[in-house]
C-alpha cells in the first residue's frame, strides 16, 4: 500500500500554547483513517495545518510523496518554542489552503461552512471552478460553452449520486442538518480529490443518520475512489468504518492501530474512551 | 425549458424598446431639457454604480475608492483628447516651450481617437487599481473601507498638485475635450459595460466571487485563490468606474479634481444600497430613480415658498438623506434586494399573487 | 521650507484636537467593530451648537449647552441608526453610518444656507499669547494639556470603575459578555456618551484656532482622526492618542512647505496605507487570529 499523506514531527503551537504536539502519522491509499481524542485536543488544528489554514510552528506535510509543508521555528517562535526535534526541519514551504486543495485535498468543516446565498446546485459548481480550462476573457464572453455545460452535468450526475439531486434549487442553508453534511461531501468530491478529510462528518446526527452516513462514507470511497481521513467523536462510526486510528490527547498521540487494538489501549480507554458519553 | 426561452426574449423585447425610447427621446428633447440630462446622467452613473456592486455587492469587497477611479478615468479621457491646438489656452498655467521655441500647453501633445481615449481611461483605472491591490486587498472588510478612501485622497491631492501640473493642469479646470454629443452613446456605452459585467458575473468566476462574499475560509478550501479573485473583481470594477469617469467628464464638459471627493463615492454607495447590494438591474433602476430624483423631481423642495419657511436651498437634500436613512434602516434589502429584474420574475410573482389571491377568496 | 516653532506648536495642538476625536472613533470600534463615519460630522454639528447658542445667551450657558447636546445627538444616533441593525452584517451598519454622516451635512448645509458660520471667540483660551518669540492663541497650549488630562482621566475610569470593566469585556467577547449578564445597551450607550463629550471638547478647541464652521467642516478631521486610531492600533486609547499627535505635528510640518501643502491630507492616508501593510493592528494593537 502506498503513503498517500504523512505528517512528521507537527507542532503548532500558539503563544504559549501547543495545540499540536509532534504529531507524525501516514495515510495509505484507498485507506479510511480517524484521527480521536477528546474535545481540545488538537485534531482540526492538525487538519488545519494539513489544508494550509495554519503554517505549523515546526514538522512537514508530504503528499504523494512530495512535501507540501515544512516549517521549523522562526522569530519570536524560536525562544518560545516548546515543542521538539528542533533543526531537522530547515526549510520553509508554504501553501494557501487553494493550492493544497489543487493538489487533490479537500475538506468539510466542522461547523457547516456552506455557501448561504446559494443553491444546492450552486454550491457545488463553484467547487469545480477549480479545474476549469477556461481563462476569464473565455469564461466572461462565454467562448467555453461546452466547459460550462460539462461542468453542469458533471454537478447533476454528482448530486443524483450523493441524493442530492430532488433538493437542488433549494437553497443549501434550508436543508436539513443531516443533508446539509451531505452536501458539504459532495462539494469536496467536487474538487476531484484523491484525500478527502472530514471534520466531525457526524456531528448533531441521531443514530439512524449515524448510519447512513457510515453506508454513505464506505460508497463514496469506493464510487470516487477517495481515500478517507477523518475526525469523528461517534465511536459506532469511528469503529465501524476505519481501517487505522489515531489517538491524540493534549496536542501528544497517545495509540494507534487498528480499532480492536485501540479500543483494548489501556492508555485510551483512561484518557478517552473511559470518559466518553457516546459509549 | 420552452418558457424560459420566451421570457428571456421578452426581457430582450423590453431592453430594445428601451432603446428606441432613448432614440425618441434624442429626436426630440433638447439637449439643455432637464429630461435628457437626467438620462445622461443615469447612464453614467447607473454604469458607475453597477461596477461598484460588483465589487461590494457581489465578492464583498467593501471598497470606498470608486470616486479615485473615476477620477483616473476622467483625466486620462480628458488628458489624452483635447485637440492639440487648445492646449496652449488650457494649459495656460503649464506651458513648456518647444525645440523650436513655440509655447505648448502641458506636457501632451497628441490626440487620440475618443473610443481610443474611453478604453484608455478604463485601464488606467484599472493599472492603479492593481498596484493599490498589492497591499489593501489582503486587509480585512473595515480596513479596506478606509484604505481604499484614503486611495481615493491621495489620487485627487496628486491631481492638483502643481508638480504634476503640465499633466493634470493643476488645480485648473480640464476643458475643450470631445464630448457626446445627445443621450444615445452614453446609454451605448454604459450598456455594453454593463452587459460585460453581468456575463462576468455569470460566468464561473462570478460564482467564485460569490463565494468569497459568503465565505472566504470555506471558498479558500475549494480552491478559489483568493488574492487572485478579489483582485479580479477589483480590477475590472476599477475598469469600469474608470470608463465611467470618463463618460462623466463628457457628460460634466469640464473636469476637476475637487468634487472626486468621498461624498461622490458615498452617493453611488447610497444607489447601490436602494437599488440593492447584489442586483445589477436594482443599480441601473436605483440610478436613475436617484438621478432623477436629485436634479429634476425634488427641485421644488429648493424654491422658496413651495412651503413658506420651510422650502430653501438646501432642503431637497436633507428629505433625500431623509428618505435614504429609511430606505437602510427599514427596507434594507432596497428596491431588488439581491435578485435581477426580468419578466419570467413578474410572471412568477403575478401567478403566484393571483394563488394568494384565489386563497384569500376561499 | 521653514519648520519653525509655530509649525511644531499647531502640531501638537492639532494632534490633542484628533486625539479627542479619536478616542470616540477607537472605543465605538473596540465595542461595535463599526467604523462611525458619522463620528466627524457630530464633531461639525457640535461647533454648529456653539455658534447658534452663543449668539442667544452667554458662554457660560452656551458651553454646557454644547456638551449636552453633543452628548445627546452621539446617544441618539446611535439608537437610531445602529441599534436597530444590531444583528445586521456589518456592511449594512457600515452604510448606516454614510447614511447618517451625509444626512447631518445635509442639515447642516440646510440650517446654515451653505454659508461659514463665525465660531464665536472664546475669552482667555481665544486670546494670544507669546511662546518662545512665537505668537499663537492661547487655545494651541491649552490643547494638549487638557487632551492629556482627559484621557488619564478615561483611563482611569475604565480602569478602575464597574462600567469601566463591562466596556473591556464587551470590547473582548461582546457574546460572552452579554450571557454574563452585562448589559450591553447600556455599555454602548455610555461608550458614544463619552465618545460625544469628548468630541464635544474638542470641537471647543478645534473650531477655536480655525474660526468658522462649514457643513464639512467635520469630515476631514473625523478620518484623520479614525487614522489616528488605526495607527495607534484600533480599540486602544492610548495608542489613539499617540497616533494623533503623529500625525498633527507631520501634517503640520509638511504644511509648512507650500509647495507640498497640498499633501498634507493625503499624507495622512499613506501613512494609514503603510502602517495598514506593515502591521494591520497598529502601532499598539492586539493581534487576534480567526477560527475555522
Amino acid at each position: 500500500m502506498n503513503t498517500l499523506l504523512k505528517l512528521d514531527d507537527i507542532t503548532m503551537q500558539f503563544g504559549g500554547v501547543v495545540a499540536v504536539n509532534n504529531l507524525s502519522l501516514e495515510v495509505g491509499e484507498g485507506e479510511i483513517v480517524s484521527l480521536i481524542g477528546p474535545n481540545g485536543a488538537g485534531k482540526t488544528t492538525a487538519f488545519n495545518v494539513v489544508t494550509g489554514v495554519y503554517e505549523p510552528t515546526n514538522g512537514r506535510v508530504s503528499f504523494q510523496g512530495k512535501p507540501i509543508v515544512e516549517s521549523f521555528p522562526r522569530g519570536k517562535m524560536k525562544k518560545l518554542y516548546a515543542g521538539e526535534n528542533t533543526g531537522v526541519y530547515k526549510r520553509r514551504m508554504t501553501k494557501t489552503p487553494d493550492k493544497i486543495t489543487a493538489l487533490g485535498i479537500a475538506r468539510t468543516f466542522q461547523n457547516i461552512r456552506l455557501f448561504k446565498s446559494m443553491t444546492v446546485f450552486e454550491n457545488v459548481l463553484v467547487a469545480t471552478h477549480l479545474r476549469r480550462k477556461s481563462n476569464l476573457f473565455t469564461a466572461t464572453f462565454m467562448l467555453d460553452h461546452k466547459e460550462e455545460v460539462a461542468m453542469r452535468a458533471k454537478v447533476e450526475s454528482l448530486l443524483e449520486e450523493v441524493g442530492l439531486l430532488d433538493v437542488k434549487d433549494e437553497l443549501a442553508t434550508s436543508l436539513p442538518y443531516g443533508k446539509q453534511r451531505r452536501l458539504e461531501i459532495a462539494r469536496a468530491l467536487a474538487t476531484d480529490p484523491t484525500l478527502l478529510l472530514l471534520d466531525e462528518p457526524a456531528a448533531g446526527m441521531n443514530p439512524q443518520e449515524t448510519d447512513e452516513l457510515t453506508a454513505f462514507i464506505r460508497y463514496i470511497r469506493d464510487k470516487f475512489k477517495v481515500t478517507i481521513f477523518m475526525i469523528e467523536h461517534h465511536m459506532n462510526l469511528v469503529m465501524d468504518i476505519s481501517d487505522r486510528i489515531y489517538v491524540i490527547d493534549f496536542g501528544k498521540l497517545i495509540a494507534k492501530g487498528t480499532p480492536e487494538e485501540v479500543q483494548n489501549n489501556e492508555v485510551v480507554i483512561k484518557a478517552y474512551l473511559g470518559v466518553s458519553e457516546d459509549e | 425549458m420552452k418558457n424560459k426561452r420566451k421570457y428571456t426574449w421578452l426581457d430582450i423585447g423590453i431592453i430594445v424598446l428601451l432603446f428606441v425610447l432613448v432614440f425618441a427621446a434624442d429626436r426630440f428633447l433638447p439637449s439643455y431639457d432637464i429630461k435628457a440630462k437626467v438620462l445622461q446622467k443615469g447612464a453614467v452613473f447607473a454604469l458607475i454604480a453597477v461596477s461598484m456592486n460588483l465589487l461590494n455587492g457581489f465578492t464583498g469587497l467593501f471598497s470606498l475608492g470608486q470616486a479615485g477611479f473615476m477620477l483616473l478615468g476622467a483625466y486620462t479621457y480628458a488628458i489624452f483628447t483635447i485637440p492639440v491646438a487648445d492646449r496652449v489656452s488650457v494649459y495656460k498655467y503649464y506651458t513648456t516651450t518647444a525645440a523650436d521655441g513655440t509655447t505648448l500647453g502641458g506636457l501632451v501633445q497628441f490626440t487620440l481617437p475618443v473610443f481610443v481615449a474611453i478604453l484608455l481611461a478604463g485601464a488606467v483605472a484599472a493599472l492603479f487599481a492593481f498596484l493599490i491591490g498589492l497591499p489593501v486587498l489582503r486587509l480585512k472588510s473595515d480596513y479596506l473601507a478606509i484604505a481604499t478612501l484614503g486611495f481615493a485622497e491621495i489620487l485627487r491631492a496628486l491631481c492638483q498638485w502643481k508638480g504634476l501640473g503640465v499633466l493634470t493642469n493643476g488645480s485648473n479646470q480640464l476643458r475643450m475635450y470631445p464630448t457626446f454629443k445627445g443621450i444615445m452613446p452614453y446609454f451605448l456605452v454604459s450598456a455594453v459595460c454593463i452587459a460585460i459585467i453581468a456575463l462576468l458575473i455569470h460566468s464561473t468566476y462570478g460564482r467564485a466571487f460569490k463565494a468569497i462574499r459568503d465565505d472566504e475560509v470555506a471558498a479558500e478550501a475549494m480552491g478559489i485563490n483568493l488574492t487572485k479573485h478579489k483582485m479580479i473583481s477589483f480590477v475590472t470594477s476599477s475598469f469600469f468606474a474608470g470608463i465611467g469617469g470618463a463618460l462623466f467628464a463628457m457628460y460634466q464638459n469640464t473636469i476637476q479634481a475637487k468634487p472626486f471627493t468621498t461624498t461622490l463615492t458615498y452617493e453611488i454607495l447610497l444607489i447601490v444600497v436602494i437599488g440593492g447590494i447584489g442586483s445589477l438591474s436594482g443599480s441601473v433602476i436605483a440610478s436613475f430613480l436617484y438621478i432623477a430624483c436629485s436634479e429634476w423631481w425634488m427641485r421644488f423642495l429648493d424654491t422658496d415658498g413651495v412651503i413658506p419657511g420651510v422650502t430653501r436651498n438646501g432642503f431637497r437634500l436633507v428629505v433625500f438623506s431623509a428618505v435614504i436613512m429609511v430606505i437602510v434602516l427599514f427596507f434594507r434589502r432596497g428596491i431588488m434586494g439581491d435578485k435581477e429584474f426580468s419578466t419570467a420574475r413578474i410572471a412568477r410573482f403575478a401567478a403566484s399573487h393571483k394563488k394568494n389571491k384565489k386563497e384569500a377568496a376561499k | 521650507m521653514n519648520i519653525t516653532i509655530d509649525h511644531i506648536l499647531a502640531g501638537i495642538s492639532a494632534g490633542g484636537q484628533y486625539a479627542l476625536i479619536a478616542i470616540g472613533y477607537t472605543m465605538v470600534y473596540g465595542i461595535l467593530r463599526l467604523i462611525n463615519f458619522a463620528h466627524g460630522d457630530v464633531f461639525m454639528v457640535a461647533g454648529l451648537i456653539m455658534v447658534y447658542a452663543s449668539a442667544s445667551m452667554p458662554l457660560y450657558f452656551s458651553i454646557p449647552l454644547v456638551l449636552l447636546g453633543t452628548v445627546l445627538l452621539g446617544v441618539l444616533i446611535e439608537r437610531a441608526a445602529y441599534r436597530p441593525l444590531r444583528s445586521a452584517p456589518r456592511m449594512s451598519v457600515m452604510i448606516s453610518a454614510i447614511g447618517v454622516s451625509y444626512l447631518l451635512q445635509n442639515l447642516a448645509l440646510y440650517i446654515t444656507g451653505g454659508l461659514p458660520q463665525v465660531y464665536p471667540a472664546i475669552p482667555w483660551i481665544s486670546d494670544s499669547v507669546t511662546i518662545l518669540g512665537a505668537t499663537t492663541k492661547r487655545v494651541t497650549l491649552i490643547t494638549p494639556v487638557l487632551t492629556i488630562l482627559l484621557v488619564v482621566v478615561l483611563v482611569l475610569l475604565i480602569r478602575y470603575t464597574k462600567i469601566g470593566m463591562a466596556m473591556r469585556a464587551v470590547s473582548k467577547d461582546f457574546e460572552t459578555s452579554q450571557l454574563m449578564g452585562i448589559k450591553i445597551n447600556s455599555v454602548i450607550s455610555t461608550t458614544f456618551v463619552i465618545g460625544s463629550f469628548l468630541a464635544a471638547v474638542g470641537s471647543l478647541l478645534y473650531f477655536s484656532s480655525y474660526t468658522s464652521v462649514v457643513p464639512t467642516s467635520g469630515a476631514m478631521p473625523g478620518l484623520k482622526a479614525f487614522v489616528a486610531a488605526v495607527f495607534g492600533g484600533i480599540g486602544s486609547i492610548p495608542g489613539a492618542v499617540v497616533g494623533a499627535f503623529i500625525i498633527g505635528i507631520c501634517e503640520n510640518i509638511i504644511k509648512a512647505n507650500t509647495e507640498l501643502s497640498i499633501f498634507s491630507d493625503a499624507f495622512t492616508f499613506a501613512l494609514l496605507i503603510l502602517i495598514l501593510c506593515v502591521k494591520p493592528t497598529g502601532l499598539f494593537g492586539e493581534k487576534a487570529t480567526d477560527k475555522v
